[in-house]
Parts: structure tokens; C-alpha cells; sequence
């Protein structure tokens, strides 16, 4: 076989229009690399690089001069040292992230997402993954399938990726034994039928000698092909399931540069779309037909799943960003509670029941997700009973939003099933999910119209109701502020109501402890109770340390706009410790109690409260006054 | 068999047209969250391309964002002409910030070594960040010109003090990027990142992208020095003892301040041929640059951490 390197040379040298020309055609094929620390993960990275001359003189002189400074192998080129990028892991001699690698051949342009091997980093590769077409998974020949590999595999799998390489590595160190590759794949057979992967290819390498990389080798005249970069080159990306799926467009932005035009804009998550064609844009169901696919070349006959394309509509339909444009008799479903498969990634845990961030395509909504029904050990498999997903946790779990997204099972379309969670803290990243069907309840319970409605329930009381949320450290006076308000409030024939801490856990919530998540069942169902009392006309009054940011923005969430009145009982922690009324904070020091606010649990003092009492500055009664005069006035 | 030939056709785009559909996906995206974006324009080849894609993403409308050229006044003459040419012509505005404390001191290339690329390109580029208040900047980098760049996202988050954290990264998953961030901080956004140098030439060609002359081959006053030929651009270059401009036919591979670029040799006059000798050449595109080599090894990395692009 002639290396084809060569027969590049010679074309880019001959005739570099004709080289061109060919090379535009090129498609582009994306893949990760997964295996142990030692696997030489980087060193066929490395390889490929070097093979497809991706490598350039001054580049390599470097790379000469730092195998012998740094290396691991001795006088000869370590390849690795080419890919492995961060200054902190070049000393370490460990990758420690996701790097995107490029080369490209006659046939194909590549891009490696190189994902690290070790156990804390499952994040890395199922981020690596999830723009991945194919996988390598590269297992050393001297020791066969190990827990990493059936973690990988199963990753990959969990994320879709339809196309793997077995590469079974580091042959020369085996004698290129034809048997010990034959054991290698049948073992890798059986557990890979297991966990439902029905086709791979396993193919031999060395990746440091460079055996059945770009050809086929000599050493293991055995093995009929095809070589990696063969394989690579010839793998079929647009699978034959995503033909002819429906027509859909999460939409991105609308472009209105004057008033005549208004046009929506997206990628295409699936299907084709031509002028004329029937449509319906999710969630309100509106139906029209597209008029034209505007781009800066001109108007398109047609665009395709992955094209990035402006539509206009025949009719004004209201649509906006986070709606989908869909085939008008195959749309998507909407709903707003689904079962879900969760990668967890930040080092702070999953907590049940808070609020996070969801994005899924453009959509971006509220959602909170319930105590997993259990937890997958990527190791075993074995499913366990969980509370939570720590770092690098995979669990299935139930989910609900704020509000219906519209959406597909993730094994039917990635864009429109697969979403990202992020603390509305810290807007950190903490989750991949991939969801995997709805859960009917939404549709079944329906709200029941009552013909009193709230405002008449109100106007009899002859009040505006409104929810009094008073926050604040233990000790700072919440209570006594509270109670006060609600005797003043009932001298002036107003109709309240004091939710008190306290009093709430002896009922309704008895069966909560304290812990994070029953902290913040504790708030939610408090605001629903609250939010019930508003709806009867009530002026509520609450007394709750509510630490939590997040919770006190979920139960403003929950009332109409301008009923939620944050009421800051600001005391400074050294005050509050010092009253120490209930003599908690003495307990909670000498290590007698757990979670304490303000000593081993953290305080969220409220950024623009709409009410802030600086007790040091004013006595309870005069806190009062102000309350019900900012309430009322 | 020809039927499903064209079906597969239309449905399997070529590896430029992906990555065109990408970098427009991403730069629509930013627009969901960003309050005051900006585009970093350093009027390379690269930017060029990111220019291009932001006319095509927007389209019919103009970009909704800013051009912003920090500039150190040491770029080449060619440089600034088709900056305000590319412009005017985008129907962008143009920001030009030159830091105005270099501009006292007088910093230069020649003078002041390391520090004018620090003091007019670092602290210029901060300080124009925080004047105008942009919460996004596009710019066009690339993972595949240097290795701290292969690791680092597409959405990049930077502390209010502008300093990147290789360990803090979000991760990014299918292509939903979080643009999620608190009051002060600011996210670059690399649209182009998974482009490479042979992309950029290939797209420049079959898109008919207007750059900068000096990139084709003529016949230029230049100087060997340090082992680079440097183009005498203006009256400022000062001549050493024995020094005489030489007229060499030469190119540039990458564009800069000019006093800092090294040009290459060349006969390459066309597109094509420019291609051609990149694809045969034998060093690799930054080699030209001073830039990554003081501080040895892990020198970009050092330089992004302390708020280079």
C-alpha cells in the first residue's frame, strides 16, 4: 500500500487547484479518544498528528529536544509531549482536561477530543463525547479489558456515540500475537453486548511504532484491515436513522434589522426544510408555511439538519427565541416533567428539590429535580439506591420545569433531548442530562377553574394581599418583628396571617430534619401554603431564617409580581450571637448542633431586599411601623 | 446507487460548511445573554474570517455588535487600511483604543521588548474592556495554534480582573454553551476555535474574504535581524550601524506589530500558491512571532492567565 502522505505531496506540488478543489469536498468526521492513564492515549494522538504531517519542522525539533528532557521513553520521540498542552499536567505527566486535536487526510478533516483516563474524570469524556461521532477505545494488549474500559464503552454509549474502535494498543510489547488481540476482543465482545453495543471494530496497533495506523502492517500479517486511519476515513457519519427524521429548528435569535423583514434564525436540529412547507411553531401550536431560507448567498432551495439558516414565515405567528419551528404533522411534544439520565460535574452535590437552571437548545427554564430513584456504578453497572449524585455521578431521576420546554427523547434527537443544568448561584455548569420520555401527570392533573377568583376574594377584604417574608440569622429578631406587624396590622381591620418557623414544623412539615435538601422542602412547601393564603386575600407574614437565595427567589417565583415583599432583619451575626434568645448559638459552638446558619452553614444575606432593618438602629416597634407603612403606603 | 449517492449528498455537509454552521451557531448564541458584546478585530486573516461569519450569521441585518481594534500604532500600513475599509463596508462601528499610557511613555517594539506587547496589547485590551463595559468579546483564536489553546472552551469565563483559570472551566457539552455569569465578569467567545490554518485558507478562497495584501508574496524593504527578516514598514524602524533595507520578495504568515513579524521568502503571489507553500512548508505559523517564545515553555499559557487574548 503506498503511503498516502506521498501521493498528497505530490498533488499540493502539481497541480495545488485540482488538490483544493478535492479538498473543499472533504467532510469532517468528529471523535474521541478514551483510555487508562498508561493506554498511550497521547502517543496515537501524537502519531496521527505526526503521520498526517500535522507536525511542522520547528515543532518537531522542540518536541526532539523535549523527549529527552521530559520524556518517558527514552532517546526516542515521545509523542505524547506533543498533545499534552497544560504546563501544571506536562509535569504531572498526566492530561488533565478535554483538548480538541486536528488533522486531516485526503479523504477527511478530524478533530480528536482527547478525554482523560481516570476515574475522577467521567465529566471530561462525556463532555468530550457529546460532539463525538465515533469513539476509540484504546485497551493495552498486555492487559486486556479493564474496569476503565468498561467504563468508557458504557459512557459512549450512554451518550450515543453509534460508531466504536476497539484499538487494542501497544502490540509490539505483546510480539504482535494474533491470539492474545483474539482473547482481547472476545471479551470485549461479551461485555459490550451487555451493555447494548451490537457492532465495533477492533483493530491492533502500536501506536508508538505506528503499526496499522495510517497502513497495514507487516508485523501482524494476520490482520486483514482495515487500518485506523482506513477505518476513520470510511466510517459512514450521517447515519442512515437520522434520514428522513422530521423537520425542526430551535430558534435562536430573531432578525428584525427594519420592519419589513422578520426573520428566525437557528441551526437545524433534524429533517430538511424547503419554502413552502408546512410548519408549527412549539409551544403554541401555531401553524404557517416557510416563505423563504435567507442567507448572505442568497436564498436556499433547501437547508439540512446542521445548517445554520434564517427562515421567514408566511404569516406573522408570534415566535421567539427558545421556540421550535417543526414539521407541521410531526411536531415535538411539550411537557414539564420527564425521566432523566444525569452526569453530574460540579464538586458540589446534587440537592433535591433546589431550583437549577435548565438549558435545553434555547430553551432555558426553571427546574427541580427529585431525589434520584438510583444511581448507575459505571464500574459494575449495578444500579443503587442514592440520595443525591456527587461529582461525577451518573443516576437516573425524575424532573420538573417551570414551565413545559418543548422536546424530543435524546435517543431520537441530541438537540432536543439533551440539556445542561447550572446553579443559579454560582452559574457554574453542575449537570449533563439526557432526557428519556415525559411523565403523563402533567397532563392529567388539571387546574380546576373556580368562578371566585382572587381579586374578589381580596376586594371583600377590602385589602391587597401580599406576602411579608422576613429573613434573617437566628436570633435577629424576625419573630418579635414579625408578631408585632401582625398586631398593628389587626388594630387596622387587616386580614393576616403569621406562618412562624416554629409552629410550621410542628404540623405540616414535622417529618422534615434539617438537613440541605429538607431545609429547602421546609421553604417550598411554606410558600405554597403562602401562596394559597395570598389567593384567599390574606396578607401573609413569614418568619423563616431562609439562608438560601435560590429558595427565597423560588417562592417569589411562585406569587404574582409584586406580592413578595423581602423583609431583611438585618443583625449582624455578633449581635444576633450575643442576644442568643434561644441559646442556640452556645450549643451550636460547643459542636452540640449541626447545620447552624451563621456558624457551619452559610447565610445568603438578600442582594435587593425590599425592606432591610438594621436593628442595631432601631427598636422592634419602630422596625414595625416602617414595615406597615412601606406595606400600606 | 446514484439516487442514494445525492440523497447522502444533501444530507452530509463538507467539513467547511460544518464548521461555518458551528461558528454562526455560536456567535447567535451569545446574543441570548450578552448585554454589550464586542468583536476583537486584529485585521489577520483569522479575524477576517470571524468578520465574515458575523455578517453571514446576522444577516440581513449588520452584526449587532462593535468592531474593536486595540492598537498598538505599530501594525503595518496595510493593516489599518483595510480595517477601515472592512468597516465601512461590514456597516459596523469601529472602535480603535490605543492604551494611553504606552502612547506617553512612548513604548515601542524596539525599546522596550516584552513589555510593549504587554503594555499596548494586555493592559490596552483591559482597559477597553472595562471603558466600554463589553460583557462578551468574539475573538479569533484557534485550538490548533498552540497547545494551552487546545483545552481551553469556546466560551471562556474571565474574572472581573480579567484573569483565566485553566482549572475552572465549564464544561461544554453538545452545543449548549452557559453564558451564565455574575456582575464584573466577562466571557470570550472563540467562534473559530475549531478551525485550523488550512480551514481558514480553504474558507478565504471558496468565500472570496478580502485580507490584508501582505500575506501574498511582493517585492518589500526588509532587514534580517535575529535570525527574522522584518519589513522596514515606516520611518520609525531604526536602522543599526550597516543595516540597509535589502529588497526581498517575501509574505508574512501571520500579521502583528511590524517590528515583531517575521516574513518568510517567497514567490507565492495567488491564494492558491500561498496555500500551496503552506501546505508544503516545514515551520509552523507562529514561529514568525516573538511573542510565544519569551518565557519558554508554558509562555501563552502564563500570558492568558494574566488577561491575553
Amino acid at each position: 500500500m503506498t503511503d498516502p502522505v506521498y501521493v498528497t505531496d505530490a498533488l499540493i506540488a502539481e497541480d495545488i487547484d485540482a488538490y483544493l478543489e478535492q479538498h473543499q469536498q472533504k467532510s469532517l468526521l468528529r471523535f474521541i479518544t478514551c483510555g487508562s492513564v498508561d493506554d498511550g492515549k497521547s502517543t496515537l494522538i501524537g502519531r496521527l498528528l505526526y503521520d498526517s504531517k500535522m507536525i511542522f519542522e520547528d515543532q518537531l525539533a522542540a518536541l526532539e529536544a523535549d523527549s529527552k528532557r521530559v520524556g518517558t521513553q527514552g532517546q526516542e520521540i515521545d509523542f505524547a509531549l506533543l498533545v499534552d498542552g497544560l504546563a501544571a499536567e506536562r509535569e504531572q505527566g498526566i492530561t488533565i482536561d478535554v483538548a480538541y486535536r486536528f488533522f486531516t487526510t485526503e479523504k477527511r478533516k478530524f478533530i480528536v477530543a482527547d478525554t482523560p483516563g481516570h476515574e475522577q474524570y467521567t465529566r471530561n469524556m462525556v463532555t468530550g463525547a457529546s460532539t463525538a461521532d465515533l469513539a476509540v477505545i484504546l485497551i493495552d494488549a498486555r492487559k486486556g479489558v479493564l474496569t476503565q474500559t468498561r467504563r468508557h464503552s458504557f459512557l459512549a454509549h450512554l451518550i450515543g456515540i453509534k460508531h466504536i474502535v476497539l484499538a487494542v494498543n501497544k502490540m509490539d510489547l505483546v510480539g504482535y500475537d494474533k491470539a492474545v488481540f483474539d482473547r482481547i476482543t472476545l471479551a470485549y465482545r461479551a461485555f459490550a453486548s451487555e451493555i447494548g453495543i451490537t457492532n465495533f471494530t477492533a483493530i491492533p496497533i502500536s501506536g508508538f511504532k505506528g503499526d496499522n495506523i495510517t497502513a497495514l502492517s507487516d508485523n501482524t500479517p494476520w490482520f486483514k484491515g482495515p487500518a485506523l486511519i482506513e477505518h476513520l476515513e470510511n466510517v459512514e457519519i450521517g447515519s442512515a436513522a437520522d434520514e428522513g427524521k422530521p423537520f425542526r429548528l430551535p430558534v435562536q435569535w430573531v432578525n428584525r434589522p427594519n420592519l419589513d423583514f422578520r426573520g428566525f434564525s437557528g441551526q437545524l436540529a433534524s429533517g430538511k426544510v424547503r419554502p413552502g412547507d408546512a410548519v408549527r411553531i412549539l409551544p403554541s401550536g401555531k401553524t404557517t408555511t416557510v416563505d423563504r431560507i435567507v442567507t448572505l448567498d442568497g436564498d436556499l432551495d433547501e437547508a439540512v439538519a446542521g445548517q445554520s439558516v434564517t427562515l421567514t414565515l408566511a404569516d406573522e405567528v408570534d415566535c421567539s427565541r427558545g421556540d421550535v419551528i417543526a414539521a407541521a404533522d410531526a411536531p415535538p411534544e411539550a411537557a414539564d416533567q420527564f425521566e432523566a439520565t444525569l452526569v453530574w460535574m460540579a464538586d458540589e452535590a446534587m440537592i433535591a428539590g433546589r431550583a437549577y437552571w435548565l438549558k435545553l437548545a434555547t430553551q432555558s427554564v426553571s427546574a427541580t429535580i427529585q431525589q434520584p430513584k438510583y444511581e448507575i456504578n459505571v464500574n459494575t453497572l449495578d444500579h443503587l439506591a442514592a440520595k443525591t449524585l456527587e461529582l461525577n455521578g451518573i443516576g437516573v431521576v425524575e424532573l420538573s420545569t417551570d414551565k413545559p420546554i418543548t422536546f424530543e427523547a435524546y435517543g431520537d434527537n441530541r438537540t432536543l433531548g439533551g440539556f445542561i443544568l447550572i446553579d443559579k448561584l454560582t452559574n457554574a455548569t453542575v449537570a449533563a442530562g439526557m432526557l428519556h420520555f415525559s411523565l403523563r401527570r402533567a397532563q392529567n392533573v388539571h387546574w380546576q377553574a373556580t368562578d371566585i377568583d382572587r381579586d374578589m376574594r381580596a376586594g371583600l377584604k377590602n385589602q391587597r394581599p401580599a406576602l411579608l417574608w422576613f429573613t434573617g440569622l437566628s436570633g435577629s429578631g424576625k419573630s418579635t418583628i414579625a408578631n408585632l406587624v401582625e398586631k398593628k396590622l389587626h388594630r387596622m381591620n387587616r386580614h393576616s396571617f403569621l406562618l412562624d418557623g416554629d409552629n410550621v414544623r410542628h404540623g405540616l412539615n414535622r417529618d422534615l430534619g434539617f438537613t440541605e435538601a429538607d431545609r429547602i422542602e421546609n421553604i417550598r412547601r411554606v410558600g405554597e401554603v403562602a401562596k394559597l393564603m395570598s389567593d384567599a386575600g390574606l396578607i401573609v407574614i413569614t418568619a423563616f431564617i431562609s439562608p438560601f437565595r435560590v429558595e427565597r427567589e423560588m417562592v417569589r417565583s411562585m406569587l404574582p409580581e409584586g406580592e413578595f415583599i423581602e423583609v431583611f432583619i438585618d443583625t449582624p451575626l455578633a449581635e444576633a450571637e450575643k442576644r442568643d434568645v434561644k441559646g442556640l448559638y452556645k450549643k451550636a459552638r460547643a459542636g452540640q448542633l449541626k447545620n447552624f446558619t451563621g456558624i457551619d452553614s452559610p447565610y445568603e444575606a438578600p442582594e435587593n431586599p425590599e425592606i432591610r432593618i438594621d436593628t442595631t438602629a432601631m427598636t422592634p416597634e419602630e422596625a414595625a411601623d416602617l414595615i406597615i407603612d412601606r406595606l400600606l403606603g | 446507487m446514484l439516487s442514494s449517492d445525492l440523497q447522502t449528498k444533501s444530507l452530509e455537509l463538507t467539513h467547511l460548511d460544518r464548521l461555518e454552521a458551528e461558528s454562526i451557531h455560536i456567535m447567535r448564541e451569545v446574543m441570548a445573554d450578552a448585554v454589550k458584546p464586542v468583536m476583537l478585530y486584529s485585521v489577520g486573516k483569522d479575524s477576517a474570517v470571524m468578520l465574515h461569519l458575523a455578517r453571514k450569521a446576522f444577516y440581513p441585518s449588520p452584526p449587532p455588535f462593535p468592531l474593536l481594534h486595540v492598537d498598538t500604532t505599530w501594525k503595518f500600513q496595510a493593516m489599518y487600511e483595510l480595517r477601515d475599509r472592512m468597516a465601512r463596508e461590514s456597516g459596523m462601528e469601529l472602535l480603535v483604543y490605543q492604551n494611553p499610557e504606552a502612547k506617553e511613555r512612548g513604548i515601542n517594539p524596539f525599546d522596550h521588548g516584552p513589555l510593549h506587547t504587554d503594555m499596548w496589547k494586555t493592559e490596552g485590551l483591559k482597559q477597553a474592556l472595562d471603558l466600554h463595559g463589553f460583557d462578551v468579546a468574539f475573538g479569533g483564536a484557534r485550538r490548533d495554534e498552540e497547545k494551552s489553546r487546545a483545552k481551553e472552551r469556546i466560551f471562556s469565563f474571565r474574572t472581573a480582573s480579567h484573569g483565566w483559570d485553566p482549572k475552572k472551566q465549564r464544561p461544554e457539552l453538545w452545543n449548549l454553551y452557559n453564558a451564565r455569569k455574575a456582575k464584573g465578569e466577562s466571557i470570550r467567545v472563540f467562534p473559530i476555535s475549531n478551525w485550523t490554518e488550512l480551514d481558514i485558507w480553504q474558507y478565504i478562497a471558496r468565500e472570496n474574504i478580502p485580507i490584508v495584501p501582505l500575506y501574498f508574496a511582493a517585492p518589500r524593504p526588509t532587514v534580517e535581524r535575529d535570525g527574522l527578516l522584518l519589513m522596514v514598514d515606516d520611518d520609525r524602524f531604526p536602522l543599526l550601524p550597516g543595516e540597509t533595507p535589502v529588497e526581498r520578495s517575501v509574505r508574512f504568515r501571520t500579521l502583528g506589530c511590524y517590528p515583531l513579524t517575521g516574513a518568510v521568502e517567497s514567490e507565492a503571489s495567488t491564494l492558491s500558491e500561498v496555500i500551496q507553500e503552506m501546505l508544503l512548508t516545514t515551520t509552523s505559523e507562529r514561529q514568525g512571532r516573538i511573542i510565544d517564545k519569551d518565557g519558554g515553555d508554558a509562555s501563552m499559557e502564563k500570558k492568558k492567565q494574566e488577561g491575553y487574548f
